[in-house]
């Protein structure tokens, strides 16, 4: 690891300010992603900002069916949720399933939307449910903040601090995990929310998780896995690299879309 | 270089470090507490888990600075007064361990298992909450006796007291 200077902010305008006086700095939560990208080389920034201890970043908090979920929450926090689970148990079970059980205890919700990993869960389930992410200046809706590999619409200096959304009348997650990583070969989220059903795939786009509206579709007509045997899936924009080839992504975006159709019942 | 101070075994313990140094170095190193291991050093084995104010975390993936005030449980800390804790025990009793070098990981980890899911463990539970440990002689057979046999010890022991 290239030498690094390490702070760590009370507030959220504390870190705001911390990080923008540091034009090479990082924001740090989890740090799951970033101190092992940091370990390769593969990321050197120069100072890194921990949000760890800004207790406002923290917890799960409902409010009828409106959910808000601080972004320094870690996946071990919202997989335990017992209120969350009465609500939306299918985010829970997503957080249950990212990496392992020592990695969620580190590793939050906000650090993982803020990467946007193509094979991350967390994008898949916020895109799935129409979320709303809130960073430190404004709110932007899931459709507008997944971009690309990697890439999201926050701006430079700019962070996550929540996220919100209204519990889907039902919803479901299935993955199909690389053995070894545990992250998504291919997940696909879906959710029958209050404007309509949402079918959001991610871990086999070539550019970054993505919604599927021929499953949208049939899924609007016909709430079931039998309502998804004939909708076909484009291989030409999926990802092909040593674990799987475009051709069999396409197949298990739809072998997953049905499981994550029976798992929300 | 920063000063970074934990609560290590309930004892205070400082040490100066670079911003970049890892959580598990710190340990092994400034601390002298070589029972935390470094098996892979990429996040997956397991070997270096230790407990940071009562959860379970990868001290190869965590800095000492980020861990700065934190409470930190390691292997070294769980016997007490020359007795083995009941986990360890039982890792002993079932042959959960050969070479031995995933032992403290597979503890700390079977310890953090049981204090979150106790009484309730099923096999199958043992296996997928096992997933962020990886040893390579075993089998994981016995390790898996051992935890479920612990985690009734332990249940046992928990009712006795109420």
């Amino acid at each position: 690891m290239y030498a690094t200077s390490y702070h760590r902010a009370s507030s959220v305008e504390e870190a705001v300010q911390l990080r923008s006086a540091h034009e090479e700095g990082k924001y740090l939560s989890g740090g799951m992603t970033l101190i092992s990208t940091m370990k390769q080389r593969l990321a050197a920034p120069s100072d890194l900002v921990d949000l760890r201890h800004i207790p406002a970043l923290r917890g799960i908090s409902i409010e009828g069916r409106r959910v808000k979920i601080g972004a320094a929450t870690p996946h071990a926090d919202v997989a335990a949720s017992r209120e969350l689970r009465a609500l939306c148990p299918a985010i829970c079970d997503l957080a249950s399933h990212i990496g392992d059980p020592h990695v969620r205890q580190m590793g939050t919700i906000g650090g993982s939307i803020a990467n946007n990993d193509p094979a991350a869960d967390y994008p898949a389930g916020l895109l799935g449910l129409g979320a709303t992410i809130v960073t430190d200046r404004r709110s932007i809706s899931a459709d507008d903040f997944f971009v690309g590999l990697f890439e999201t619409a926050l701006e430079e200096e700019e962070m996550v601090t929540a996220v919100t959304f209204e519990a889907p009348e039902k919803a479901g997650y299935a993955k199909f995990n690389n053995p070894a990583s545990r992250f998504a070969m291919t997940g696909v989220f879906v959710a029958k929310t209050v404007s309509g059903v949402r079918v959001a795939v991610t871990g086999a786009g070539s550019d970054g998780v993505f919604r599927h509206p021929g499953f949208e579709q049939a899924l609007t007509s016909s709430w079931s896995a039998d309502a998804l045997a004939n909708v076909s899936v484009d291989p030409s924009s999926l990802l092909s690299d040593l674990h799987a080839n475009a051709e069999y992504r396409a197949n298990l975006v739809k072998v997953m879309a049905k499981r994550a159709v029976a798992a929300a019942g | 270089m920063t000063k970074v101070t934990l609560t290590v075994n309930g004892r205070t313990m400082s040490g100066e470090c670079e911003d970049r140094t890892l959580l598990v170095h710190f340990i092994r190193e400034k601390l002298g507490l070589t029972g935390t291991h470094v098996g892979c050093d990429t996040t997956q084995c397991g070997a270096c888990v230790i407990h940071m104010d009562g959860r379970s975390v990868k001290s190869c993936s965590i800095l000492a600075v980020q861990a700065s005030g934190s409470a930190i449980t390691t292997i070294e800390g769980l016997a007490s007064q020359g007795e083995l804790h009941p986990v360890q025990a039982a890792f002993k009793e079932h042959h959960g361990l050969q070479c031995g070098f995933c032992t403290p990981g597979m503890v700390m980890t079977a310890v953090d298992m049981i204090n979150r899911h106790g009484g309730s463990l099923t096999e199958e539970k043992v296996r997928t909450e096992l997933d962020g440990n990886i040893c390579r002689c075993t089998g994981y057979h016995n390790i898996v006796k051992a935890i479920l046999a612990a985690d009734a010890e332990m249940a046992s022991g928990r009712q006795a007291a109420e």
